[in-house]
């Protein structure tokens, strides 16, 4: 009988030796004459595990990791084929406590299935949703989104039903559905894994607001640093089109859906969606200025719904289980489950998805283990390169969208970075108001402009420090005015937003920009 | 930098019937929906301050100087891109606004040079306004961080300056190059600190994809982009409307002075027929009209090989009129006559065909139509009415599907092809319009940036007749004739004897394809989409009436317009593209041998009558000569005396060296110019001229358009055209005796019905008018024949195709056809005198790869051109552009010899020359031809002879 082996393919796991790993088993197998399938799954979420190999053992699914390929003649000689005992045996990864307490759904079969099976995907509950959908009219869908409480997961947690509904309502003879997959802030990775290791449910969530909305081509907009999501989501799209659901008759329905993926050419810009539509229409990634919205005039000037990877494969389980199910996930306006990704300074870094509700502590110290490096965390940065930074005194903010902007910061994409003792908060300062100079688009003034001036006032400060701080109160004063010329005066969030983790770090970490104590 | 007259509202005008009341400071305002804030509050003169907004361009949203607070709206919103809303409160000034103002600015100039005081703008740059509106007073940043201040001036462009060290990056010139021109060859490059203007792929100005429309200078609101007349003069103190003189788009513009120093021309955003936009040759190429060649003398000579004689006015008008008096004592009234010029004013060629016919008493007058738009007067007239377009430009923005045929645009009436290229890209209401171009080569617009023809039909030269033809055969044989327009407008006897003839087999595409070339199936769908793509308009030139047939095509295209509704009303219609200036205004003056003013037939008696009455002269029922009968007549010793204004048929005429051999039969031919042109090389007087810029008067422009030409500058020479006429006729023994141009124009509108209301106060007051203009249409007729043609039913007339008689053999298998280019204009007398011939020096012959092949021609091959009627030699440019067999060139130069190659051929209606299809042989050679070298030699002696003039004594 032959036995089903999991390695992952993911990105994570692929940087880690998973493909030698993978190589390595099947050599040992055929060479040892055992009959074994190796299915290449997405990741757990369990970075450093990775390369991890599952394998279907007569008790189970009984995980090992990190498995190098040089592991693997020892795991065969130790019986790992029938799950046996070994230095990297994990046991069940449903019960590792990383694990066990996450509340997946949105990803509740990356890492568990083979991705680009169509079987695989109907067998663990996929196209449930759509199922469900094709029974209803298109306002009840919309009407089932929008009572599950679900919001933009790319960061401004916009309700998706009331976009949905916009578009809706939009007159058009055309309509379009673009998936923002530009994942560009620093610290997040759950678009990559999810378009890695469960590419259907984005299809399948896209499809749905297809329906709902009455669109028949569909975009996914993919950041061009992702190689293997591109392949994921090529495979899985002609695999759809060959089952039935993409194309002129989508399951049945007599509808037609067309999709195809897009690459971006490498600007985080493009993942605000208005510049995006700019880049997909093929121009210059540049701001366009809203009204109109994207919902009444988007791309190609057509009524568009804009979502993010994150929120289009929530879709489906909203069909699924109902906008109550989901609904009663987390707490205030934060309703569902967040896939938050754990990176940086951390000894546990990965994905979690929870619901709305648990504090940062918590994230960083139940789930993060505390700092890789021992030393207390210092700083957090949440949400991305424009996210705040935050100091230990606000740990213990719950992960809610209101409960962030309350203290100034924001969840955005639900990435986590954090920073140990050793981190000198200017210098982060100055990388935040370079990043926003970099990746400018250089259309409004404030960011054009503002942001390289922003990075020579902090280089001023900073150089300031061992001057004894002669101009550091006009300096300062000066990085103040130009953050609120900044928020106040930019045209998208990218200028707006910038001043966030500047301003944190100045409010926060004082003594880094105080002069040193000259002896 | 834009107009020293002229406001901006910071966004475009929008058109729509609902308004909306919203409060700004307080202040009510009424706008109509959609218009955006920052508009709003400028019409009730509360300006807030812009600097990347413009209202000849669509908001954009980047220089953030326009925020606002809206009471209910979060944050504070780009008054350009936010639109007002019914009881929207906007504040526009407090002390927030103030700060986030003043931060913007700061960064402004932490990234500007501080030379306002030595700059070009200085005194009308917007940003150096903005630091004042918003009250910077220290840029805390310094001057040393990161900073665009040593980037080298791109000065490679003849007219204008780029000089990226006071770049705002506000990309107006960039939208300017796309919006308003559409040609797309500015864009920014790079991102955040390093975004910069380049111009294609970050090359120079002048090597780059640019047209040199200048939209891009004059949206700039820095000095970054500034003519070059403007660096070197100054800026201007006043500024006057007038009318461009070159192609029939008539684009109004600003000449701004320094006393009568002509600092720029900016294209005059009121303007009805360009709304603020100009070409390169009606911006920049002005500076013939200060060139040393204008001759600012009068001269004489008994021959013409004689020197010339420098004399006094008196002298020389004295001489005119004995030499024409005593050629009638001698050959008989009928021995002279006068050409006008479509470069002249309305009041010149009416004060023109006045003498002719009341002084020299005969009717021998004709104009430079004759050899263009003669057949487009001849084919409406005889179907629709009237001898005009029937819309005007701004009807292209109604249209879905746009037909162009023989015509150039982007060339030629460059202005408006920016407007129609706006109608092929938008995606409005109507979604773009859909474009079916017929022309034997691919024209820039068959495929350019943003706009890709869906048919482009490449007949061969000589049959639009044939095509024409095959696309109402389609129409009728596919049911798609508008039955009830047709019943309801058009002469039913007339329409069926046309149906049959056309539904016949013969005038199928299927039949038609082995003289047009054009596949059947590509004729079917393209007549498909003319007839049932919805509001369907022809846009034509040259290329239709030049021909054998030109009448016949014009005829034609009336009988598709008619067969489907498509007239009389907005976005259809029939439209040819006038080449000059004043075609259509030198036609509707009665320039024309049998035609008086108003295309009246001189045989008609109550219109004599009326005429002889005002003028107290008997005159003529008879018909007089036309140009190619002139020149017949001069071989045939009939002819003698000739007065010729502003044309040059010594350049423009086909058949060069008949031409020339008639005027060398003359005895006096009187030309009065700017410059000794081809033909004052056979002249025996030289009457000095004035350039549109020395007189007043109107122009009308290819959509009937009458608009003002205004003196800016006083004639070098003294007088205005008009003037010098009266001096003649006054010499003569006719009396004229008017004081201003504007009494000309009073008393064309007392004779000419569609002239009736016009006047030059009216004009002045209106800005323009479009004719007809009378007690029905006090204002004028932007669309005509509405509701019922102006002969009463429309008439369609059997066209039947016949082949040219220049066909192709074994000795000429090559069709040469002509055309102009962009920044060259007609015989190139005023465009070959400025800076323009930077982008083209020479005139150049287009021959397909296939072609060349054949005959080992290389590009910059000097190669022959022989034809049935002679030779000349031209450099080669191998070039897809040109289908196999078919060669072109332009006529700008007068040493190509263009015309030595045409023929005779002629319409057979009117005689506009058949300039379009000449049989020709290509071959190589090494030396030019022996007409050029003949023409060479003749031209340096008669330059010897006006350098070596005798001065007055």
């Amino acid at each position: 009988m032959s036995t089903d082996v999991y390695v992952s393919r993911d990105a994570s796991a692929l940087a880690v030796g998973a493909e030698a790993t993978a190589r390595a088993i099947a050599t040992e197998a055929e060479n040892r004459g055992i009959d074994m399938r190796i299915i290449r799954n997405g990741s757990r979420g369990m970075f450093w595990l990775e390369p991890l190999v599952e394998i279907v053992a007569p008790a189970g699914r009984i995980a090992y990791g990190p498995v190098r390929a040089s592991d693997v003649p020892g795991l065969f000689d130790a019986g790992f084929v029938d799950g046996n005992a070994h230095a990297l045996r994990l046991g069940a990864i449903e019960q590792n406590a990383f694990f066990s307490k996450q509340e997946r759904l949105t990803f509740a079969r990356v890492g568990v299935t083979d991705p680009l099976s169509t079987q695989d995907y109907e067998a663990h509950g996929g196209l449930r949703g759509m199922r469900r959908a094709l029974g209803m009219g298109s306002a009840d869908i919309v009407r089932e989104v929008t009572e599950s409480g679900l919001r933009g997961r790319g960061g401004a947690a916009f309700p998706a039903g009331i976009k949905w509904q916009t578009v809706q309502d939009t007159k058009s003879t055309q309509k379009y559905i673009v998936c923002n997959a530009d994942e560009g802030d620093s610290g997040t990775f759950s678009d990559r894994m999810l378009m890695e290791g469960d590419p259907f449910v984005l299809i399948e969530g896209m499809t749905i607001a297809a329906l709902a909305v009455g669109a028949d081509r569909g975009y996914i907009y993919l950041r061009c640093e992702y190689p293997h999501a591109h392949a994921a989501l090529k495979q899985a799209i002609a695999s759809a089109y060959a089952a039935g659901w993409l194309g002129a008759d989508v399951h049945g329905s007599g509808k037609r859906f067309d999709l195809e993926v897009r690459l971006g050419a490498g600007a985080y810009i493009c993942g605000e969606e208005t510049s995006l539509l700019e880049s997909l229409e093929g121009r210059r990634g540049q701001i366009r200025f809203k009204p109109p919205l994207p919902a009444i005039k988007g791309l190609f000037g057509q009524p568009t719904v804009v979502n993010n990877v994150i929120t289009f494969a929530s879709v489906p389980i909203v069909l699924d289980k109902g906008a109550a199910f989901y609904r009663d996930f987390g707490l205030g306006r934060s309703r569902g489950t967040l896939p938050l990704q754990l990176a940086g300074n951390l000894k546990y870094c990965g994905l979690v998805e929870k619901a709305f509700g648990l504090t940062l502590r918590e994230l960083l110290y139940d789930y993060g283990g505390g700092s890789a490096t021992g030393r207390p965390i210092r700083a957090v940065q949440v949400g991305g390169p424009l996210g705040a930074y935050l100091p230990e005194s606000q740990f213990d903010t719950p992960i809610d969208y209101e409960a962030f902007a309350a203290i100034g910061a924001m969840l955005g994409h639900g990435g986590i970075v954090a920073f140990d003792d050793s981190v000198d908060m200017a210098e982060q300062a100055r990388f935040a108001m370079e990043f926003c100079a970099v990746e400018s688009c250089g259309k409004c003034t404030p960011c054009r402009i503002g942001s390289t001036r922003g990075v020579e006032v902090i280089d001023r400060i900073i150089a300031d420090k061992s001057r004894a701080g002669i101009d550091r109160g006009k300096n300062l004063a000066l990085l103040s005015d130009l953050c609120d010329t900044l928020r106040h005066g930019s045209l998208c969030a990218l200028g707006g937003l910038a001043p966030d983790p500047v301003r944190s770090a100045v409010q926060y970490f004082p003594e880094d920009f105080a002069p040193r104590t000259i002896a | 930098m834009r107009s020293i007259a002229e406001s901006d509202l910071g966004t475009p005008a929008v058109r729509s019937a609902k308004s909306v009341t919203l409060t700004i400071d307080g202040f009510a305002v009424d706008v109509a929906e959609g218009t955006s804030v920052l508009r709003a509050a400028a019409t009730i003169g509360i300006n807030i301050p812009k600097l990347c907004a413009s209202d000849m361009l669509d908001a954009f949203g980047s220089c953030r100087l326009c925020l606002v607070q809206i009471e209910g709206m979060k944050g504070y919103p780009a008054s350009c891109t936010t639109p007002v809303a019914a009881g929207m409160k906007v504040t526009t000034q407090n002390a927030k606004l103030g700060d986030l103002r003043r931060g913007v600015m700061e960064l402004y100039i932490s990234d500007h040079p501080l030379d306002c005081l030595t700059c070009t703008a200085n005194g009308h740059c917007e940003l150096q306004d903005m630091a004042g509106a918003v009250g910077l007073r220290e840029v805390r940043y310094g001057y040393a961080g990161e900073n665009h201040l040593d980037v080298k001036k791109d000065e490679s462009n003849p007219y204008f300056t780029f000089d990226p060290s006071k770049c705002i990056v506000c990309s107006r010139c960039v939208r300017a190059c796309e919006d308003v021109q559409g040609t797309f060859a500015l864009t920014i490059q790079g991102r955040g600190f390093a975004s910069k203007v380049a111009a294609s792929q970050d090359e120079s100005f002048l090597e780059s994809e640019c047209v040199s429309c200048g939209a891009c200078v004059q949206a700039c609101p820095t000095a970054t982009l500034s003519e070059k007349s403007l660096i070197a003069m100054g800026q201007a103190e006043h500024s006057i409307v007038t009318t461009c003189a070159y192609c029939g788009v008539g684009c109004s513009f600003r000449a701004e002075m320094r006393g009568e120093q002509l600092v720029r021309m900016v294209p005059n955003k009121d303007g009805h027929a360009n709304h603020g936009h100009s070409c390169v040759k009606g911006r920049f190429a002005i500076g013939y009209a200060t060139h040393p060649d204008r001759i600012t003398t009068p001269m004489i000579r008994a021959k013409i090989s004689d020197p010339w004689r420098e004399v006094s006015w008196e002298e020389a008008i004295g001489h005119v009129a004995a030499e024409f008096k005593r050629i009638q004592a001698k050959y008989g009234k009928f021995a002279i006559g006068g050409i006008t010029s479509s470069r002249c004013t309305n009041e010149e060629t009416y004060l023109v065909q006045k003498l002719v016919r009341a002084g020299f008493g005969n009717n021998n007058v004709d104009t430079c139509a004759r050899v263009c738009h003669s057949p487009t007067g001849y084919g409406l007239k005889n179907t629709i009415g009237e001898s005009a377009g029937t819309q005007d430009f701004d009807s292209v923005e109604q249209c879905d599907v746009i037909l162009i045929i023989g015509a150039n645009p982007t060339d030629a009436h460059p202005v408006f092809a920016s407007q129609m290229k706006r109608r092929l890209r938008e995606e409005n209401g109507r979604g773009r319009a859909k474009l079916i171009i017929a022309d034997p080569r691919r024209i820039d617009l068959v495929r350019t940036p943003h706009v890709v023809a869906d048919h482009h039909l490449p007949l061969r030269p000589g049959t639009n007749v044939a095509l024409l033809n095959s696309l109402a055969h389609v129409i009728v044989d596919e049911g798609l004739v508008d039955d009830a327009f047709v019943a309801a407008r058009c002469e039913d006897e007339a329409f069926h004897k046309w149906k049959k003839f056309i539904a016949e087999p013969r005038n199928s595409p299927e039949s038609m394809e082995s003289a047009t070339a054009v596949p059947a199936a590509q004729v079917r769908a393209a007549a498909r989409l003319y007839a049932t793509g919805g509001n369907a308009a022809i846009y034509y030139g040259l290329g239709v009436t030049e021909h054998a047939q030109g009448s016949t095509a014009v005829m034609a295209i009336a009988n598709l317009a008619m067969l489907t509704g498509n007239i009389g009303r907005a976005g259809v219609g029939v439209n040819p593209l006038r080449g000059q200036n004043n075609v259509q205004g030198s036609c509707d003056m009665g320039s024309f041998p049998h035609e008086f003013p108003g295309y009246r037939h001189v045989s008609d008696d109550a219109v004599r009558a009326s005429f002889e009455q005002a003028w107290g002269v008997n005159l003529l029922d008879e018909p007089g000569l036309r140009i190619p009968n002139m020149f017949d007549a001069a071989l045939d010793g009939e002819f003698m005396g000739l007065y010729i204004e502003g044309e040059d048929i010594g350049q423009s005429d086909p058949n060069t060296q008949h031409v020339t051999a008639a005027m060398s039969a003359m005895e006096c031919i009187v030309v009065q110019d700017l410059f000794l042109n081809e033909t004052a090389k056979f002249a025996h007087v030289f009457l000095p001229g004035s350039s549109f810029l020395e007189k007043d008067g109107t122009f009308t422009n290819a959509e009937r358009r009458v608009s003002p030409v205004r003196k800016v500058m006083r004639p070098p020479a003294g007088y205005a055209d008009w003037e010098i006429t009266q001096l003649i006729s006054n010499a003569m023994g006719y009396a004229m005796n008017y004081t201003h141009a504007s009494q000309i124009m009073d008393e064309i509108a007392r004779l000419t019905p569609t002239f009736k209301g016009i006047s030059f106060a009216k004009i002045d007051d209106l800005g323009s008018i479009q004719w007809p203009c009378n007690d029905a249409h006090p204002q004028g007729t932007p669309t005509m024949h509405v509701g019922e043609f102006v002969r009463g039913k429309g008439r369609f007339l059997v066209t039947e195709y016949v082949p040219t008689t220049e066909r192709v053999n074994a000795k000429y298998p090559l069709i040469l056809t002509t055309g102009r280019i962009l920044s060259q204009y007609n015989v190139g007398a005023q465009t070959r005198r400025t800076e323009n011939v930077q982008w083209h020096s020479e005139d150049i012959l287009e021959i397909h790869p296939h072609d060349a092949e054949e005959r080992g021609v290389k590009d910059g091959d000097w190669v022959g051109i022989h034809s049935r009627a002679g030779e000349t030699v031209l450099h080669a440019k191998v070039s897809e552009r040109m289908q196999p067999g078919i060669v072109y060139t332009t006529f700008h130069f007068p040493g190509s010899g263009a015309n030595v190659i045409t023929t005779e051929n002629s319409d057979w209606a009117t005689n506009c020359p058949e300039y379009k299809v000449t049989a020709v042989q290509v071959a190589r050679v090494s030396q030019p031809s022996e007409w050029q070298k003949r023409h060479e030699a003749n031209d340096r002696q008669q330059q010897e002879l006006l350098e070596h003039a005798i001065p007055a004594k």
